[in-house]
């Protein structure tokens, strides 16, 4: 804000940078639908435009019936992995009491459709060899199964190597088929590095982290191969030892020392059933005492190492804790992870169809016809109420509706955000929401008028007041937006998003746009002499008949440019007015008659 | 429109006043037996019916079609079950699934047999099973957190903004009027809840909010100077701003309802049930209730909270007392 620069000249510069807003998001919309594919229109949801369907029928280990229970959390946990990829409003069901039936809108890609089926099996296996994947192979990471899923936190982040990669393992002979089951003679445990044929090493050698398929299951008494889920460490692991089952429950924490203090660290710690407690406790006896990388496990979901940490103390109660370089979310993801990785449940994908819109073609139309009648009347109402002002609302409309327009198709690309039926209602009540702040607006204007301003002080005093007004009230619906994003799921979050983007819009539209606008108009002699039709017509507005207030008005202006004071000299200047007003007309008191001997003893009645 | 204006110059000059604060007594009991009512009614016919996303229900599917026309499959419900909107898609290229409420064994024959008549197809292809709930109780819960969560956070940030927790109070008590009448009218017109409907209660809690603070704000500003250089009483004060802000108010409400207006209008009687329908009957009557409430509740009640304080109290009765004295000499 330079020196008291104009109104105009404020407004100009208002105006520019709607401009360039709007010049920003029309370009990103260009690019993204000429450089990357993307559309001109925003994707539409299930609802509207059909989807892919999914039948997926969960099996439990060892054939046993899927409970009601397990299939909640199966539902949960695929929820989790779609909301993982975007607002995009699916729909989860189960059929029949055994099966779940996703309905993803449009046609997902491969990744979408793995993630989804991908078993939610949850291993703890021993380290048998560590290392580096070839170069290429880290370009190419394949996406986490989880969102914001991290890395490890023994060998931490992102470059460091695992720990004395592939030192020495010298296989074992014992030639059989490559990555085939019958995997060496007999082991003596689990962590045997007898286990590493020369053809698993070899493999192992070989081993890209994007070639893994997380959509077949690994079977349980072989090694597997695998990596670091941000594909930075690549392992061979060997048959699993204890599963998801036998964790009992999980959570993060800031670990404390043994005197109980606050290391100011975050922990996981890991509680294991009976069965789960007896396991960990000889795996833990057995790897504590072998070198690097053995004497780590690795914790691998959907066949993944989320992480692997070095076993430093025998621990047979079952209570176990990983430390590491977690943050409060990364301990966290962690936490959740084997908490809903402890659900033994893979899914076998039935069908796979395309299914058309639930709702008919005719819903979509009707709603945009309905729509349209719903803005038509808006409009003539406006012109009625506010003549030539209504033309301002209009513009303001239509300016915010290019906005949204051009916000959502910006979201529908970049955060698979779709439009349902019910989005489009609430954009389309929106309009009622954003027109508000102008009838807000305006009404503050012409209180000014009425109160003897000119145009162009009303027009500013006005806006000082309305803007209060509109923040206040718009932020409460910003609230409501965010909140409900951040912790609703499906449909909720859809809703909260769209509530929150027109919010903005609106707050935007009418600072860079509606208020600007009048500050330009205030000067063109239609508006500013009053004109019948332009709405501001002060003698409609009954300013000439409190005419008295004419010659205090430049006061009240004079007095407005002090600055820190000016809001409470204001309302004092205009409370004196008012002061003046009533004692002048005190025959016609604001009806109080009926309850002046009511008032003074305001406490009788309870 | 001329008179529309001079009302509005009459009501924020005084001239023209509603005294909407003096009949408060009237405007509770309007509200205390419309909110009895949305909770009885609704109870009496047997409480809310809830739609198939939360509750699950049968799902058929027609096989080896020819054609997979939409039509007929929703025809074909209507003949047996009337009163249910089946959910129809296609599925693939050659089959069409129906989804309904949950329906009676004898029913639900009825249902498969007239979709293979409709189709032309033995029963056999057409098969049929029970869908769980999509809106399940997991979904229910956390939005019922958030909704809490944001309902505190809204109450501390009006009494911060305000400078006063009674605005707070007055604001969620008429919130809750809103949500519970909207309900009511809804369950009493005895619509199902479907998620549409619950989005549309939502935005109904964003709008009476929203409505609340834009009156809240004008009488912030009425209120904030002292009584005695405005020479009106605190309720005087409130009822001023109140009437102020009537063409804000009236001039919004129905800027809000003509688009969803037409959303019902379409929706109700051109279509028939449907998302827009659900959305748009909470989304009308809750907009009528919310700026009824902002007005005839929230105002009302706020002053009722504040006209008890001690120094309130005393001041208005100086003001009366002084304007008495005026008018006498």
């Amino acid at each position: 804000m330079a020196r008291n620069p104009s109104p105009v000249r404020k407004a100009w510069r208002s105006l520019a940078i709607l401009g360039g807003l709007i010049a920003l998001l029309a370009g990103l919309n260009t690019l993204g639908a000429v450089a990357f594919n993307g559309s001109w229109t925003p994707k539409l949801a299930l609802d509207l435009e059909g989807g892919t369907q999914l039948t997926l029928a969960p099996i439990v280990e060892g054939g046993a019936e899927v409970s009601q229970d397990q299939l909640d959390q199966a539902v949960a946990i695929i929820r989790q992995r779609i909301d993982a990829s975007g607002v995009s409003e699916s729909e989860i069901t189960t059929q029949g009491g055994r099966n779940i039936v996703v309905s993803i809108p449009g046609q997902p890609d491969e990744q979408t459709l793995a993630r989804i089926q991908a078993s939610a099996r949850l291993e703890f296996r021993p380290v048998l060899l560590a290392g580096i994947p070839s170069a290429d192979s880290i370009e190419t990471p394949t996406p986490t199964p989880t969102p914001g899923a991290t890395d490890a936190p023994a060998d931490s982040s992102t470059g460091s190597p695992a720990p004395e990669s592939t030192d020495g393992a010298t296989p074992a002979p014992e030639p059989t088929e490559s990555g085939a089951p019958t995997p060496a003679p007999t082991p003596t445990d689990a962590s045997d590095l007898a286990q590493v044929t020369p053809e698993l090493q070899a493999a192992y050698d070989a081993f890209e982290c994007g070639s893994i398929d997380s959509t077949v299951p690994a079977p349980e008494d072989e090694p597997l191969l695998t990596c670091e889920s941000d594909g930075t460490v690549k392992y061979l692991l060997g048959p699993v030892e204890v599963t998801g089952a036998d964790v009992a429950d999980a959570s993060s924490s800031i670990a404390t020392t043994q005197q109980g203090a606050s290391t100011g660290t975050w922990q996981v710690a890991i509680d294991f059933d009976d069965e789960g407690t007896a396991a960990f406790g000889d795996v833990t006896t057995r790897l504590t005492a072998l070198p690097s990388p053995q004497n780590q496990f690795g914790i691998v979901l959907d066949k993944r190492v989320i992480s692997a940490p070095v076993s430093r103390v025998v621990i047979l109660d079952g209570n176990a804790s990983i430390t590491g370089n977690f943050t409060q979310e990364t301990a966290k993801t962690l936490a959740d992870q084997l908490k809903f990785g402890a659900l033994p449940l893979s899914f076998e994908t039935q069908s796979q169809d395309r299914i058309s819109a639930t709702l008919g073609s005719d819903q979509l139309r009707s709603g945009l016809i309905a729509g349209l009648i719903g803005l038509i009347l808006v409009v003539i109402y406006s012109l009625i109420q506010y003549r030539g002002l209504g033309f301002v609302t209009v513009a303001s409309l239509l300016v915010a509706a290019g906005l949204t327009y051009l916000v959502i198709t910006l979201l529908s690309w970049r955060q698979g955000y779709r439009l349902s039926l019910a989005g489009i209602a609430g954009l389309i009540v929106a309009i009622g929401i954003t027109a508000d702040s102008f009838i807000v607006y305006f009404e503050r204007i012409r209180d000014e008028l009425r109160d003897g301003r000119g145009l162009s002080g009303a027009v500013e005093t006005g806006w000082k007041r309305a803007w209060r007004t509109i923040l206040a009230s718009d932020a409460v619906n910003l609230g409501a937006a965010v909140i409900l994003f951040l912790l609703a799921v499906g449909n909720v979050q859809g809703f909260a998003l769209t509530l929150g983007l027109t919010t903005l819009i609106d707050i935007a539209v009418v600072a860079l746009f509606t208020h600007p606008m009048l500050q330009l108009l205030s000067r063109t002699r239609f508006f500013s002499e009053g004109h019948k039709l332009s709405g501001l017509d002060p003698k409609a507005l009954g300013a000439v008949y409190r005419g008295r207030a004419q010659f205090k008005a430049p006061v009240a202006e004079a007095k407005s440019r002090v600055g820190a004071t000016r809001e409470a000299a204001r309302r004092q200047t205009i409370a004196e007015r008012k002061a003046a007003g009533s004692t002048l007309t005190v025959e016609a008191p604001n009806g109080i008659p009926p309850e002046v001997d009511e008032t003074p003893t305001p406490r009788k009645g309870i | 429109m001329a008179s529309f204006s001079q009302f509005g110059n009459d009501l924020y000059t005084g001239k023209r006043s509603i005294d909407f604060i003096g009949r408060r007594r009237t405007w509770f009991i309007i509200s205390a037996v419309a909110v009895l009512l949305s909770l009885a009614v609704p109870f009496l016919r047997g409480g809310f019916t809830f739609g198939i996303e939360f509750t699950g229900g049968s799902e058929f599917r027609v096989s080896n079609l020819e054609s997979v026309d939409q039509e007929p499959a929703i025809d074909a419900v209507a003949s047996v079950a009337p009163e249910i909107a089946p959910r129809v898609s296609s599925v693939g290229t050659n089959s069409i699934r129906v989804q309904t409420d949950q329906l009676a064994d004898e029913e639900s024959n009825e249902v498969r047999e007239a979709l293979a008549e409709a189709y032309g197809v033995p029963v056999d292809e057409v098969t049929e099973s029970f869908i769980g709930p999509s809106w399940g109780a997991d979904i229910t819960r956390q939005a019922l957190t958030g909704l809490l969560i944001f309902l505190v956070l809204v109450g501390l940030f009006m009494a911060v903004y305000f400078r006063t927790w009674k605005m707070s109070v007055a604001a969620m008590v008429a919130l809750l009027h809103d949500l519970v009448i909207t309900a009511g009218v809804y369950g009493i017109v005895g619509f199902e809840v479907t998620p549409a409907a619950v989005i549309g209660f939502l935005t109904i809690l964003g709008y009476s909010l929203y409505d609340t603070v834009v009156v809240f704000d004008k009488i912030r500003e009425n209120t904030s100077g002292s009584e005695a250089t405005s020479g009106r009483t605190f309720r005087e004060s409130v009822n001023l701003a109140v009437n102020q802000t009537l063409v804000r108010s009236i001039n919004t409400s129905v800027v809000a309802i003509l688009p969803v207006g037409a959303i019902l209008f379409i929706g109700a009687f051109l279509l028939g049930a449907g998302t827009l329908r659900d959305i748009a009957l909470a989304l009308f009557i809750g907009i009528i209730v919310g700026t009824y409430s902002t007005i005839f509740v929230a105002a009302p009640l706020y002053t009722v909270l504040r006209e008890r304080e001690p120094e309130i109290a005393k001041e208005s009765k100086r003001t009366l007392e002084l304007r008495a004295k005026g008018v006498s000499a």
